[in-house]
């Protein structure tokens, strides 16, 4: 049967495991700008495994082009694993740095109580500002950030999402989908 | 054993059993090419006339023997000058290798002289693109480009060494491993990364897809066949046939297929798609099972892909996941080389008969020979080409309406022997195919059928036909227009001829006497008749200009977007 393909549009969080040689970042995201597709966020890290980068991307899209795209990054030599995952079968992660204006002690007070409601770190106090750091879900970020606006943000650092999925399973595990991509990859 | 690192190449060259190289040299690849000098006798270089001629040339070396093609460029625009060729080769799957060098590390970065980023570039139209920064690097990098190359969907690869790593100073621990030698000793450390994340040590075809094909072809009353590129690339042409001739079904040609099945086969039913058959194009629309093999449903293919075969089940086989459900949605997949999957398949299938839907769809193929006429028509060189010139002679095409005639009007009986640039659409790819094919196949006839805006593109080339006294017969399909173009602005731009009217020199004839070879001039059947009788039996190279009418067209044609009987033009005889 022809599968029927879900065209509503969400943001897919793809994870990409690549061998970690030169270029492979652009390789992978030029897929995206190829299909003038925006990429919300990006971030690239080490894995458990030696020599293998994970690359995880944020996509506003619906199925068929996540699909499309997870296809074309999975076909690329040094792509070892593709998982797409959305906000049901994942659990996703940002942090952000947030330098905030606190000129006086009430101003400073006040933000680490906002701080402490939203479990952020105070990292850095002066005594014209305060910079903050926070681990958590994008939205619980943006409200902080919000809260934090009518004190003045002098700068934010944020990192993209990363996600990783629920449950047993891993984006290592062996499935025919898998398989099948490495058939056209095999060189001897 | 200590050997200078150019040394290096050209040991990994002779590895790989490469003869034969195409290129032109330049200022950071000169290391490279006094290396070169050294294996005369050994590798044999061919020198263009621009390296886009010599990319193209290596492609239709590879095309035609099924070989990796090399060819050698230097930095800068040495290297942009590949990149047509390159992406040609990529949108077909033609394996060839593509050596340039760059700038030193020193200038590395710099906008130094002539400094490109090649392998960026080359980035989206290639499998791979290896920067060599350390000469240790050379035989690791060379070896796994070849395998990368001619494995798995083949394709080009890009190696771009730095100056300094082909510095003569440079020399390396080589051992020479024969590329057939066992594979333990060619495991190289950077083909074990390549490999070891992946899967199954020797990739099969899923046994349970297998079946389950071999049920939705027992329950098939209209089965057809698509032969696809895969086909010719794999070399599954015997496997492929025998599937067809045990299906019993009717089978449609890609223009990327041309070859893989017999062209005068009983069950042809010729070209599918914008240009396709009445037979191809009503068979699919009618069919209730249609088993794609080696084929990526481009959109000149399933013009409309909501529409393609929309009564059938759609099967892909294909070598690369990434073309299943690309373009056509399908209900049925088998990933594995072309090859294999087919003779698992010939093993279990048993002989079918499809005499109902045979007769629906056979006796639709277009018939006639080309009726008689003052002047001179394109069906008519063509069949002059095909009762005159060698059964075997390979064909290279350029791109337009004299692409489409050929496929349409030749025949093309095994792998290779068509060469045409299908995905990519390149103007100027023929003559330098033609050349790489007479290089690679000495004992065959190479003709290169052309139209007169592709011919003027690269013909520069005729002084590579003329150096190497290579027997390429190139023929001009010369309506003074671009055809392919005027022909769309005929039907759907109103007859507006925006600057498709080519209504000036050279001389064709004469251009061809300037580099040494014969030109004829033909504008009737006799004449063509004459002038390809004594084109091909000069020992050198010929060209022969024939004067067409400008408004002469492809037929059948579908417009672009449309579903896939939606014909804008018939047959002819047709109303």
């Amino acid at each position: 049967m022809k599968r029927q393909l879900d065209t509503k549009r969400k943001l897919y969080t793809l994870c990409i495991l690549v061998q970690d040689i030169p270029g492979v970042l652009s390789q992978v995201a030029r897929l995206f700008s190829r299909k003038g597709y925006n990429i919300e966020s990006i971030v690239s890290g080490e894995t458990d495994l030696p020599g293998i980068t994970r690359i995880t991307i944020g996509i506003l899209a619906d199925q068929g082009m996540i699909e499309q795209i997870a296809a074309q990054c999975s076909k690329l030599l040094p792509v070892t694993a593709v998982k797409i995952l959305d906000e049901e079968t994942s659990i996703r992660r940002e942090v952000a740095l947030v330098k905030v204006g606190a000129a006086d002690r009430n101003a400073r007070d006040e933000v680490i109580q906002l701080a402490n409601i939203f479990r952020a770190k105070v990292i850095d106090v002066g005594r014209e500002s305060l910079t903050l750091g926070i681990f958590g879900s994008g939205s619980k970020i943006t409200a902080l950030i919000g809260m934090l606006t009518d004190f003045g943000i002098l700068e934010i650092a944020k990192t993209g999402t990363i996600a990783i999925e629920r449950g047993r399973s891993t984006i290592y595990d062996d499935n025919k989908l898998k398989e099948e991509y490495d058939y056209g990859k095999h060189v001897l | 054993m200590k050997i200078r690192a150019t040394q290096a190449i050209m040991e990994c060259l002779l590895e790989q059993e490469v003869d034969t190289v195409f290129g032109y040299p330049g200022g950071t690849i000169l290391n490279v090419y006094d290396e070169l000098y050294r294996y005369q006798g050994k590798i044999r270089h061919v020198l263009t006339a621009h390296e886009q001629g010599a990319s193209h040339a290596a492609d239709g070396y590879a095309r035609s023997t099924g070989k990796v093609g090399v060819c050698f460029a230097t930095s800068g625009p040495g290297a942009t000058n590949l990149t047509t060729g390159i992406a040609t080769a990529y949108l077909d799957s033609s394996p060839v290798v593509f050596i340039t060098c760059n700038v030193g590390e020193n200038l590395l970065g710099r906008d130094a002289f002539q400094e490109v980023d090649s392998t960026g570039i080359a980035m989206p139209i290639t499998k791979a693109a290896f920067l060599v920064r350390d000469a240790r690097q050379i035989p690791d990098v060379m070896r796994q480009a070849f395998a990368v190359a001619a494995t798995g969907r083949p394709g080009p690869v890009l190696i771009d060494f730095l100056k300094n790593v082909t510095a003569p100073s440079q020399e390396i621990d080589y051992t020479f491993i024969p590329w057939r030698e066992n594979r333990e000793n060619r495991e190289s450390s950077g083909m074990q990364a390549l490999n070891e994340s992946r899967r199954t040590q020797k990739p099969e075809p899923d046994r349970q897809d297998i079946r389950i094909l071999l049920e939705m072809i027992a329950k098939a009353k209209r089965p057809l066949l698509i032969c696809g590129g895969g086909v010719v690339r794999g070399r599954a042409h015997r496997e492929f046939r025998a599937f067809a001739e045990k299906l019993d079904a009717p089978v449609a040609i890609t223009l990327m297929g041309g070859g893989a099945f017999p062209g005068g086969h009983p069950l042809t039913t010729g070209m599918i798609g914008m240009h396709g058959s009445r037979a191809s194009n009503v068979a699919c629309d009618e069919c209730d099972l249609l088993i794609a093999v080696g084929s990526r449903f481009s959109d000149r293919v399933a013009l409309d892909p909501a529409t393609f075969a929309a009564q059938s089940k759609i099967v892909q086989i294909d070598i690369d996941r990434a073309e299943i459900d690309k373009n056509v949605v399908t209900d049925h997949h088998i990933i594995g080389s072309a090859r294999r999957v087919l003779s698992l398949l010939n093993e279990e299938m048993p002989q079918y008969h499809h005499e109902e839907w045979k007769t629906r769809i056979l006796p639709l193929r277009a018939p006639s020979a080309a009726p008689e006429s003052e002047h001179l028509t394109p069906q008519q060189i063509l069949e002059i080409i095909r009762q005159r010139a060698p059964k075997d002679a390979i064909v290279a095409t350029d791109v337009g309406q004299h692409q489409m005639w050929a496929i349409k009007y030749l025949h093309f009986d095994y792998p290779g022997q068509l060469l045409t640039s299908g995905g990519f659409g390149t103007m100027g790819f023929g003559l330098g195919a033609a050349i790489g094919a007479q290089m690679g196949n000495p004992d065959k006839r190479v003709l290169h059928i052309t139209g007169d805006g592709c011919f003027r593109m690269n013909c520069h080339e005729l002084c590579t036909v003329e150096h190497y006294g290579l027997p390429i017969v190139s023929v001009v399909f010369n309506n003074g227009t671009l055809g392919m173009v005027r022909q769309w602005q005929n039907l759907i731009y109103d007859k507006r001829f925006s600057e498709t009217t080519l209504d000036r020199g050279p001389d064709f004839v004469k251009l061809a006497e300037a580099y040494g070879l014969r030109g004829f001039r033909v504008t009737n059947r006799a004449e063509m008749e004459d002038a390809l009788e004594q084109a091909l039996a000069g020992g050198n190279g010929a060209v022969i200009d024939c004067v067409l009418d400008a408004d002469e067209m492809v037929r059948p044609m579908v417009a672009a977007g449309s579903p896939i009987t939606d014909f804008l033009l018939n047959e002819e005889g047709r109303a």
